[in-house]
């Protein structure tokens, strides 16, 4: 049986990004019906390891497993409680030995997917490690962006333009979906103060949001962390706002097909200082519903046809084959 | 088409799609409540034409498709490949549903399909239609319609589309995908 996992978009080509998304097409399907519920991975154990708080992501991935029949597991502790290395490691083995097929891992540190899929044979799906990748957030904002614009009559990731707004330096959302993006073709713009830019850039960058506004197809706010508003990167929370918020005025000049996503969960009055609710394209919410779907998706892609090394699944061996 | 021994034309599947027409309406006697769901992705334009015969004789019926993949007893035994997405035109429960295939083997498929159908609701029947039953069964599931019997060994398989029926070798088609049918 060869390992599979999804840790970073490295783990998947641009081919792979666009089946996982028709796979997600299947996955909303179930999540429609009056019993969303498929029989798929009956008999499958996921095991949600979550060593940094997250509530929205636990539960997305909890729901999502439960909806394909798989048995789930969860375990939620501080980081600071099992963050050395060889206690980890005898979490991971402890838990592996009993049966698990997949693990979902969250950690504050960049990289601890890569070294638990070393550790074990079963599938790492990483659901955010430090400041470095979170790519099922990727995947259901590009499905939310596939779907939303189809709807709105437009197609392909060809020629679309996204600007992703705030701390892009620290966001391992912003990391996973700017990659993603600019594999599948669309032009990338992160904005925000100097300060908050990655020191590699990873895309052309700006600090003038009203400048750019007018060239946007989607605008993606970053949640703001609130600690680093008052820190010397960022003065003051009004002036963050005054310059990089979704402001009532910035709203009325976006165009009536522009979409405004956020990964939650928002800092109301911070990034965004006009109610979602009443922005004709917020599609925050879709995007929350259409993770379980992603999610849904990547354990079906991993854990559904793992015992035949034959055909393409969308998602590489990641080297750890055995 | 994969070359191989034509057993059918397109006239023949013509031909058979017209009778198969006649037959589901004369079971289904004024076709209410009578919904046509095809299995994807072989049997959807089987479904269609037959929607359309059944429409050009008699009246028009909801056509739909349904995707089994999530459903298959084979799973992490082979890579699943989804075929379109489900799309059932109206409520299944109550409906008398004809299962729409292009070649009936073992079997697996329709029981996967009943299962599928089953979370969509309750219908009163479903019954099943195929272009071409090739045999060897694996459950115990029966045809109500048929295009054609076709005798086959297990090393050989049966190609189906609108210009006919072709069986091939299995050993040229073993590297696609969906296996053998």
């Amino acid at each position: 049986m060869s390992a599979r996992h999804l840790r970073g978009i490295d783990d998947v080509g641009a081919d792979g990004l666009l089946r996982l998304l028709d796979l997600t097409d299947h996955m909303a399907e179930v999540g429609r019906r009056a019993n969303p519920k498929v029989p798929a991975l009956r008999g499958r154990t996921v095991c949600n390891l979550f060593f940094e708080d997250s509530t929205r992501t636990r539960m997305s991935f909890d729901t999502a497993a439960k909806r394909l029949s798989a048995d789930t597991m969860t375990l939620a502790v501080g980081s600071s409680s099992v963050n050395k290395g060889e206690s980890l490691r005898d979490t991971v083995e402890t838990l592996e030995a009993m049966g698990v097929d997949a693990f979902v891992i969250r950690h504050r540190s960049s990289g601890v997917p890569w070294r638990i899929s070393e550790w074990c044979t079963a599938s790492v799906i990483n659901a955010g490690d430090g400041w470095h990748q979170h790519p099922t957030q990727a995947l259901l904002d590009l499905y939310t962006i596939r779907a939303e614009r189809a709807a709105r009559g437009a197609e392909g990731f060809e020629n679309l333009r996204v600007g992703i707004v705030g701390d892009i330096r620290h966001s391992r959302v912003a990391r996973s979906l700017t990659e993603a993006l600019v594999l599948l073709g669309a032009s990338v713009l992160h904005i925000g103060p100097r300060t908050l830019m990655p020191p590699t850039p990873l895309a052309p960058s700006t600090d003038d949001l009203d400048a750019a506004l007018a060239d946007l197809d989607v605008v993606y706010l970053l949640r703001m962390q609130l600690e680093r508003i008052d820190s010397a990167v960022v003065p003051t929370g009004e002036e963050y706002s005054r310059r990089f918020a979704l402001t009532p005025e910035r709203a009325k000049r976006l165009g009536e097909n522009v979409l405004v996503m956020h990964p939650g969960p928002i800092n109301r009055g911070v990034e965004i200082t006009v109610d979602p609710a009443y922005l004709p394209g917020s599609v925050i919410t879709q995007q929350v519903t259409n993770g379980i779907a992603a999610r849904m998706a990547v354990l079906f892609d991993l854990l559904g046809g793992v015992d035949l090394d034959v055909g393409s699944p969308a998602i590489g061996s990641g080297g750890a084959a055995s | 088409m994969t070359e191989g021994k034509r057993v059918l034309g397109p006239d023949d599947v013509r031909r058979a799609t017209t009778r198969m027409a006649h037959e589901i309406i004369e079971r289904n006697r004024g076709l209410e409540r009578v919904v046509l769901v095809g299995l994807q992705r072989g049997g959807v334009w089987l479904a269609d034409s037959l929607g359309e015969e059944i429409a050009r004789i008699g009246q028009p019926v909801p056509v739909g498709s349904l995707d089994i993949s999530l459903y298959r007893d084979d799973i992490g035994r082979r890579p699943v490949v989804p075929g379109s997405v489900s799309s059932l035109p109206s409520e299944i429960d109550g409906a008398r549903v004809v299962l729409v295939d292009d070649v009936l083997y073992t079997g697996r498929s329709v029981k996967a399909a009943l299962d599928a159908l089953n979370d969509y609701g309750r219908p009163d029947s479903v019954q099943l239609a195929v272009m071409v039953d090739r045999g060897h069964r694996e459950l115990p599931i029966r045809p109500d319609f048929v295009g054609k019997n076709l005798p086959t060994s297990l090393g050989e398989s049966v190609e189906v589309d609108r210009d006919g029926v072709v069986i091939v070798d299995a050993a040229e088609t073993s590297a696609r995908d969906g296996g053998s049918r």
